[in-house]
């Protein structure tokens, strides 16, 4: 048996500027080479608590309380250091969600696409700019020399976003996290970044944690998903077993209401109250948290 | 900041001196004290006094006097110095570059040490180091240049004298110098000695000048620091690798210097009114110090003409400051 590229296992976390509200309640799932992940749930479900773990940037006010992520087999949670930014930025990258504030509004494209190159290839700038051509090539940008020249105010949302997933994708990751990465963007410029992470997803064989509110998003991309409810795995499965045979009623639910990824955030709210009441229930919490 | 903006600005700042002069003007002609008054002899009869008001031009009607001395400040001559029976032009500029050396020594000592303190702070966010860090600067705001002034004066002069404690340069030196910028020509001369002497004269003004920049450049710099850290594109240049100190100061500063570099305009500007009571408590015999004696004096022209100047300083440091915003900035705007 070969061992998953990412075991999450039975992680557990609190926020200790919310008085310790657990943020995380047990939380198990694992990742295969080259596999899309999704993680799916209403704001404040753990989505990107998760993602920034995987990242190995928890803000201070979180703690993890019991569980193991292992990456490769090794302890990403008791990796020292310097083990920790070896692995981050090359085996593991990120796209942000906002293309606006994920791009220095003070350096040209062509430095900030090229930093990981440098800093973890050791790359000289001759080596960074062709290899820069390339990636924006990949990406499908136009112009690629005045592209790396200009600044960000010069470039719009999309060019900007591609231009994230290029340097995502420049050092051939293991596993990519994306943390609503088309939530900012126009409906027109969502289909077409999807399609550009599915391709470039496929193309390097990389794995991707793809988090959203969305499940028609889910459904375009995803190979996998996992639904959480208040820190809590509510369902985990393939995407078409789980989109067409539900097994739990707020998947369902969620299903029913149909959020659509032209409006991401008018989705979940026509889930029936009764279903709320039965998921705090099951997982044992007084009040519904928002 | 495009070319017709500069124009545009300069036009303005004609008419801010323009504003500034008839107010001086007119301010000074209520203020009582009558400048014929400090320099005749007691010997001198009412007919001596009213030639010498006639000589001054003293015995004209205001709107009068304003015109004449308007027209003159248009041709570049801002009169005699009644205290001193010199050009009030040439009098300022032998002490302009006296004070303006000393301005810009406070100013880079400012922003430096206030740069390298909240980049410090910066890096040692979330340390214990930070909010002591914070605690001091606190009191370090408080206290205004003339009180440090004074504190140095205690500390650095009598009781650990180690600095000379007035002037700007030592007498028995014979340096003799072509301009009256020492600082710059005794470094450009590589005359060490003289340079030496120089910046241990300026040593407590410039300190007593720029310390309360520093803190104020320290508290801003380190708001906007903080705040840019936690942008995204701070977070990708981490996870890439960069290193904390480039982090900041290649990723953060160069989008949190604007709200500081504006501040620091405006503080400087503060600060060029603090050489005149700096200035005096260190006897640096710089515009500042030739100001109060000139308002002890009743000199008006001389009062006149420093106003002036130091309003067409004013001016300037601001468009100045607009100037470096713009091209620090590439979105052309400066953004909080
Ligand atoms: N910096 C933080 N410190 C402490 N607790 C936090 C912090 N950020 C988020 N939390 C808490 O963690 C819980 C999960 O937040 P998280 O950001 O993972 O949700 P999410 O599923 O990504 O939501 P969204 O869809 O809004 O992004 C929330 O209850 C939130 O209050
Ligand atoms: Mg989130």
């Amino acid at each position: 048996m070969t061992q998953p590229l990412v075991a999450i296992e039975g992680l557990s976390a609190i926020s200790t500027r919310d008085g310790g509200a657990p943020v995380l309640r047990d939380v198990s799932l694992t990742l295969e080479k080259g596999e899309v992940r999704g993680l799916v749930g209403e704001s404040g479900a753990g989505k990107s608590t998760i993602a920034k773990a995987l990242l190995g940037i928890l803000p201070s006010t979180v703690k993890v309380t019991g569980g193991f992520i292992r990456f490769e087999g090794r302890d990403l949670l008791a990796m020292p250091r310097r083990e920790l930014s070896d692995i981050m930025g090359r085996d593991i990258t990120l796209i942000p969600q906002d293309p606006q504030t994920a791009l220095n509004p003070a350096r040209r494209i062509e430095a900030q696409l090229t930093d990981g190159l440098r800093l973890k290839l050791g790359m000289s700038k001759a080596q960074a700019h062709e290899r820069a051509l390339q990636l924006l090539d990949e990406v499908q940008i136009r112009n690629p020399e005045r592209v790396l020249n200009a600044y960000p105010h010069e470039l719009s949302g999309g060019m900007r976003q591609r231009i994230l997933i290029a340097s995502a994708f420049a050092l051939n990751p293991k596993l990519v996290v994306a943390d609503e990465p088309t939530t900012a963007l126009d409906v027109t410029v969502q289909k077409e970044i999807l399609r550009l992470i599915r391709r470039m997803q496929e193309a390097h064989g990389t794995a991707v944690i793809f988090v959203t509110h969305d499940l028609g998003v889910v459904a375009k991309i995803c190979d996998r998903v996992t639904l959480l409810y208040a820190g809590k795995v509510i369902e985990d499965g393939a995407t078409a077993d789980m989109l067409t045979a539900p097994k739990h009623i707020y998947t369902s639910a969620l299903i029913a209401a149909g959020p659509r990824y032209d409006r991401p955030n008018a989705g979940l709210e026509p889930v029936p109250e009764a279903v709320f009441r039965q998921l705090r229930a099951e997982i044992g919490i007084a009040e519904r948290r928002v | 900041m495009t070319a017709s903006d500069l124009l545009n600005r300069l036009f303005m700042a004609v008419l801010t001196l323009l504003g500034v002069a008839v107010i001086v003007f007119c301010l000074l002609r209520i203020v009582p004290g009558d400048p014929i008054a400090m320099m005749i002899s007691p010997s001198a009869t009412p007919a001596d006094i009213a030639a010498l008001r006639a000589h001054y031009g003293l015995d004209l009607g205001l709107p009068q006097q304003f015109g004449i001395w308007f027209m003159d400040v248009l041709k570049g001559n801002f009169g005699t110095s009644i205290s001193q029976r010199r050009d009030v032009m040439e009098l300022i500029g032998e002490r302009l570059p006296a004070t303006l050396e000393l301005a810009f020594a406070a100013l880079v000592f400012g922003v430096v040490a206030g740069g390298v303190i909240a980049t410090l702070g910066t890096l040692a966010r979330r340390t214990a180091l930070d909010p002591a860090l914070d605690f001091i600067n606190g009191l370090f705001l408080a206290v205004p240049d003339f009180v440090w002034a004074l504190a140095l004066v205690l500390l650095l002069g009598v009781f650990w004298p180690v600095f000379p404690l007035s002037g700007r340069i030592d007498p028995t030196l014979s340096t003799y110098f072509h301009t009256d910028f020492y600082l710059i020509e005794s470094l450009v001369t590589l005359n060490f000695s003289a340079f030496g002497d120089l910046i241990a004269h300026m040593v407590m003004p410039m300190l007593a000048l720029g310390l309360p920049l520093a803190a104020i450049v320290v508290r801003t710099l380190k708001e906007a620091l903080a705040e840019a850290m936690v942008q995204d594109y701070v977070l990708l240049a981490r996870l890439k690798g960069m290193s904390p100190l480039r982090l900041v100061l290649q990723e953060a500063l160069r989008n949190a210097v604007g709200p500081t570099l504006t501040l620091t305009g405006v503080q400087f500007t503060f600060m060029i009114g603090g050489t005149v009571i700096v200035e005096r408590i260190f006897s640096y015999p710089g515009l500042g110090n030739m100001a109060i004696d000139a308002v002890i004096n009743r000199d008006l022209p001389l009062i006149q003409g420093i106003v002036l100047t130091f309003g067409a300083i004013f001016i300037l440091v601001n468009i100045l400051v607009d100037l470096i915003a713009g091209w620090l900035n590439p979105r052309g705007a400066v953004h909080g």
